[in-house]
């Protein structure tokens, strides 16, 4: 087990950021946490990274305790902080070095590491740059880089992709992927295509509590009309009508006029079956054109959305 | 032990990225090269019984320590805090102590690199007087010892100082008013001298005007050595306090 968290809790002057927190990391996971702004998602990668103590409950990281044996649980995480701060006033290979020697690096260690992360995180171009006159997308890549230098077993990645531009988020979740075949990952998130391309298991909190923790597929599927079909047919109203009667799978079906001859049909499965190569058996036999057909997924965001959605419905800022 | 060498080479090496370290050796070089001057001016005017350095230091030595003190420290922790690096730095394995004695050293080492052109000064008067007995190695020494001993004391308020707040300005301010006030009591002292009731015997003993003025004089006092050290340890330890404060706070 790599990360054991059992009710922790941790109040700041008066109110609760994480209350009675427990979870577990299998070793090779990579975990999403979810959870809108103040949810708790920060303070619990704080504790585990040894930044601040909890008020009460315990953690540890690969057996060891994150209060007790802090320095022991640091030299096996990489921790990149909300916001990324680096040294602006440094270069990206001299910064580089002095993480890996601060992080208890041999020479020779810390300089086939730095090598190695320069090149992992694609920052070879700009290894001489000062880290202050980098983009963004490059500066994320030197905390990552920093993260990774002292080949932890657990990263931790606080709002890793938050800032960028689309293209410098594809390249940062495409860095996590392939950390993800080596290590395991923690990231924090409340974006949600993020978690959901990128972790085997999705976590949501709100309030400093986990409303939900599963596969983003099981999530998707605890929200149940996973038989929810849509297809685009060119065929007379009144033959399709009479086609989906008679098909007694369909609990209820809906046309509505595509362009030109063309109708979108959305067809709800009577039972968990799916729909679909009976629909396109039924389009070929009849010789219609068909241009589309697709099951209706109901992504996380979905899920989301109706789990951290305050009961009062007023979000409170 | 590797954690406050790499620490200390970095806190040394920030002093000379950004522009803050350049302006204020250039201004200890300004201070230094225009009491020289001075001496150099007094000097020709008329004999003198003090030791070189003793003149040297009345001079320039007391503009220098309040003002660079609070420069070169307070951006030690103060800017750390404020860009969020400290909490990179903290969640590396390295002891709170050792990140507060390596930025305490790096300040430091920092501070002497301000004196090193009063040795240049001191050697060219060697080189351009006839008198063999002008330069004595022990008062420099002694000089150099008691730069030393005060640059510890006022770096470590810097350090602690800059701990308090995540703002440089506030941590500077801190630290000069600090400085100021230590060395305005032992003016104070100077001037009650005279009396002698318990408050001037105690303004006496922490009289770093007095003491530097002995030290260039070449006098080696190990009461103040003592007292120096036990100092610099004291706001050393409260600095390590406050670093600390954010596990129980």
């Amino acid at each position: 087990m790599m990360i054991e968290v059992s009710n922790l809790t941790k109040r700041y002057a008066g109110n609760t950021a994480v209350s009675d927190l427990s979870f577990t990391v299998k070793s090779g996971e990579v975990v999403g946490l979810l959870g809108p702004n103040g949810a708790g998602k920060s303070t619990t990668m704080r504790i585990l990274s040894c930044f601040i103590p909890a008020t009460s409950g315990s953690a540890r990281v690969s057996g060891l305790d994150v209060f007790t044996q802090a320095d022991d649980v640091r030299r096996r995480i990489g921790y990149m902080p909300e916001n990324n701060p680096l040294h602006p006033d440094m270069r990206v290979r001299e910064y580089l070095r002095f993480r890996a020697r601060l992080k208890g690096l041999g020479r020779s260690r810390t300089r086939q590491r730095v090598e190695a992360v320069i090149a992992q995180c694609g920052l070879t171009d700009v290894s001489k740059r000062i880290i202050g006159q980098l983009s963004k997308g490059y500066r994320q890549r030197v905390g990552l880089a920093d993260a990774l230098v002292h080949e932890p077993e657990l990263i931790i990645l606080d709002e890793p992709t938050i800032g960028l531009d689309p293209s410098q988020i594809r390249v940062v979740r495409q860095l996590i992927k392939e950390l993800a075949q080596r290590h395991t990952v923690l990231i924090s998130s409340h974006i949600l295509p993020e978690v959901e391309m990128t972790c085997n298991r999705v976590m949501i909190m709100r309030e400093g509590r986990i409303l939900a923790a599963d596969t983003p597929e099981n999530l998707e599927k605890s929200m149940g009309r996973s038989g929810h079909i849509i297809a685009e047919i060119a065929a007379p109203v009144e033959e399709l009508r009479a086609c989906w009667d008679q098909m007694p799978e369909i609990a209820h079906y809906n046309i509505a006029p595509a362009e030109g001859e063309y109708h979108r049909c959305s067809l709800t499965a009577a039972g968990s079956e799916d729909l679909r190569p009976k629909i396109f058996a039924a389009v070929r036999q009849r010789e219609w054109k068909l241009r589309e057909l697709f099951r209706l997924r109901h992504s996380l965001e979905d899920v989301y959305i109706r789990l951290t959605r305050p009961e009062s419905e007023e979000e409170s800022h | 032990m590797q954690a406050y060498m790499t620490l200390t080479r970095r806190e040394l090496g920030s002093f000379f990225y950004s522009w803050i370290g350049y302006v204020v050796i250039a201004g200890a070089v300004f201070l230094t090269g225009l009491s020289f001057v001075i001496l150099l001016d007094k000097l020709q005017g008329e004999a003198t019984q003090l030791p070189i350095t003793e003149i040297f230091l009345s001079l320039c030595f007391w503009l220098i320590l309040l003002f660079s003190s609070p420069i070169i420290t307070m951006r030690l922790f103060a800017m750390e805090k404020y860009s969020g690096t400290f909490e990179t730095l903290m969640t590396a394995p390295v002891s709170d102590l050792s990140v507060v004695l390596a930025k305490f050293t790096a300040a430091l080492v920092f501070y002497m690199v301000l004196w090193v052109p009063l040795l240049a000064c001191i050697l060219i008067l060697g080189c351009f007087s006839n008198g063999s007995n002008l330069m004595d190695a022990g008062t420099l020494g002694s000089t150099y010892l008691g730069i030393f001993l005060l640059g510890a004391l006022y770096m470590s308020i810097g350090c602690f100082a800059s701990s308090l707040t995540r703002n440089q300005i506030v941590a500077a301010m801190i630290s000069f008013a600090a400085g100021l006030a230590f060395f305005l009591a032992s003016y104070l002292s100077d001037q009650l001298a005279v009396e002698k009731t318990w408050q001037v015997e105690t303004l006496n003993s922490i009289c770093i005007l007095e003491q530097m003025k002995d030290f260039a004089r070449g006098v080696v006092d190990t009461r103040y050595i003592v007292f120096y050290l036990t100092v610099s340890a004291f706001f050393l330890f409260l600095t390590y306090r406050v670093i600390e404060s954010r596990r129980w706070k």
